[in-house]
């Protein structure tokens, strides 16, 4: 058996980089001469969400150190005999490696490029005190309730479902569609469609909170901007939570038939104590997407409750 | 390949949909009725309905009619529909939530509100369908101004109303999206399962666009609400709560 590990790069500083990517190839275009986002999309990359925190303000590798960084990522290592990695399934046995999708270059270091350092900012006292509360109370009622555990746990939202979107460990496809108003923007986990108008219209009623909150967008030039309103002030990066207030801008630019650079701002001043911004590109690939039924086959819920009930009745 | 250009030879059935019959809680002609729970008064009451189905029931064999009879039995745990579970075809089109239809020259995709369930109907690279699922595997062409879809590979989980009529997993479906003018549709939904019925039938029923400015639906990620239905019998029964856990903007669990 095999497993994947992400392990911290040790990598020597070097001060130049390059910026993949090319804007000068023709774009596939929509009847109203939009760019044309549809079809299936690879978000697996290798580039870690926080940059570690040897590399400093190196914001780019040489190609050269990508390499070499790449390659230390998509290693499958032996597992362990008797550990829980070893009885796992293992990844690269149903195509969910990472080095068995598609990915587009980014020769960034990390996807938070702002602040500097690539890390996301300081929280605010208030907002690190109730991640305390919350973390405390959670290691006490973990298998009390259904409702008590994780919300991917739960079927309701994985944390890269964002927005911000991001990339997770395993299938990291999304689906496009585009009409003359609309594009919903659809990823293969939990697979619920984030519908956007492209009218820039008004969001919602400030008390409608929605697990991916409420998303308008319009056309910067060639740019799509969506913004993002309305959390429910239970999500984002599920820990630190963003506020009911948060606002997350998103930009998805078509560099080229096969690439969307994708780009994002995080504005919670009531939870960060700075914006923060992200970028990471998207790689074409194929499709079909295939039925993602998260809750409809959630017999784990039932095993991990189930099996907290035991346990009391033995150690009373 | 241009993504407007769908609506230029064909109907243009872009936009936010919806049916409005009381069919959803069951298909058969039935007078009003007590729901399954009474712990909602009127509220959880069966309006009347003179049905939606050719020829008026459905001709179950006798051994699918006693599992609907089961269903009926159970349906206040047992409906998918009180579990949040994807509904299936032909259930989500009926069912009292809007659904929206984006339009493309390759594919018809279709985003319900209810457990923000969807499907593609593929207008072009039709294919059989690859494995059963919940929401089924569709393929769809125009006939004159009419969108068919054949949809198979269904998982014979999902049921057709809220009184238990269901469907195998051999089901096929063959639906009829017609326009009659720029607002309304006749949907048409012909079911063809003989491991469950005695001879293919048809439900049909107008559905409705949402005419007001800038129609959207909100999510309505149902999961949150069946938890307590699905997996309250495993909560700890001291279980308390601090507040702190409102993930529901509802602090109690127990």
């Amino acid at each position: 058996m095999t497993s994947f590990t992400v392990r911290a790069a040790g990598l020597a500083l070097v001060l130049v980089s390059l910026h993949a990517g090319a804007q000068d190839e023709a774009i596939p275009r929509t009847g109203n001469g939009k760019p044309d986002f549809q079809g299936y999309w690879s978000m697996t990359t290798v580039t870690p969400f926080e940059r570690p925190v040897s590399l400093g303000d190196k914001a780019f590798f040489t190609p050269e150190e990508f390499a070499a960084f790449e390659a230390e990522r998509l290693e499958v290592e032996e597992t362990v005999q008797g550990t829980q990695a070893d009885v796992h399934y293992g990844f690269d046995d149903y195509g969910l490696h990472p080095s068995q999708n598609v990915r587009a270059t980014n020769l960034r270091t990390s996807i938070i490029y702002e602040p500097a350092n690539g890390r996301l900012p300081d929280m605010t006292p208030e907002a690190a005190a109730m991640r305390a509360e919350k973390q405390a109370w959670y290691a006490e009622h973990a298998t009390d309730s259904a409702k008590n555990r994780m919300l991917q746990e739960r079927c309701i939202v994985w944390p890269h479902n964002g927005p911000p979107m991001l990339p997770t460990g395993y299938n990291n496809n999304a689906k496009v569609i585009q009409t003359a108003d609309h594009l919903v923007f659809m990823q293969e986990m939990m697979q619920d469609p984030r519908i956007i108008p492209l009218d820039g219209r008004d969001p919602v009623a400030a008390s409608i909170g929605q697990w991916y909150g409420h998303s308008v967008g319009q056309w910067d030039g060639d740019t799509l901007v969506v913004t993002t309103t309305n959390f429910t002030g239970l999500t984002g990066r599920q820990i630190p939570t963003f506020s009911t207030d948060a606002v997350v801008t998103e930009r998805f630019t078509l560099e080229s038939p096969e690439t969307i650079l994708y780009q994002f701002t995080v504005e919670d001043p009531a939870t960060f104590v700075s914006h923060w911004s992200g970028e990471f590109r998207m790689q074409k690939t194929t499709g079909p997407m295939f039925e993602y039924a998260c809750h409809e086959g959630n017999y784990g819920i039932v095993d991990v409750l189930s099996a907290a009930r035991a346990a009391e009745q033995e150690t009373p | 390949m241009p993504a407007a250009a769908a609506a230029a030879t064909t109907p243009d059935l872009n936009g936010v949909w919806q049916a409005m019959t009381p069919a959803y809680w069951d298909l058969e002609p039935h007078a009003a009725r007590q729901g399954a729970t009474e712990i909602l008064g009127a509220i959880g009451a069966v309006p009347p309905h003179k049905g939606i189905i050719d020829g008026g029931t459905i001709p179950y064999l006798p051994e699918a009619l006693a599992r609907r009879d089961a269903n009926f039995a159970m349906r206040r745990t047992e409906d998918p529909e009180a579990k949040c579970f994807r509904p299936g075809v032909p259930r989500a089109t009926y069912m009292p939530y809007p659904f929206q239809i984006f339009q493309t020259d390759e594919e018809i995709f279709i985003a319900y509100q209810y457990a923000m369930a969807t499907r593609s109907i593929a207008m072009t690279d039709h294919m059989d369908a690859p494995f059963d699922s919940w929401m089924g595997w569709s393929n769809g062409h125009w006939e004159d101004n009419t969108l068919v879809v054949e949809v198979s590979g269904l998982n014979g989980q999902t049921w057709l109303d809220r009184a238990g009529n269901f469907t195998s997993a051999n089901a096929r479906i063959t639906e009829r999206y017609t326009p009659i003018d720029a607002d309304h549709l006749v949907y048409e939904a012909t079911i063809d399962d003989p491991d469950t019925f005695s001879r293919p039938w048809t439900l049909s029923l107008p559905l409705y666009r949402h005419i007001q400015d800038e129609p959207e639906f909100l999510e309505f990620k149902c999961v949150e609400f069946a938890e307590e239905l699905m997996y309250g019998h495993l909560t700890k029964p001291s279980d308390t709560d601090n507040g702190v856990n409102d993930a529901n903007g509802d602090s109690t669990n127990d």
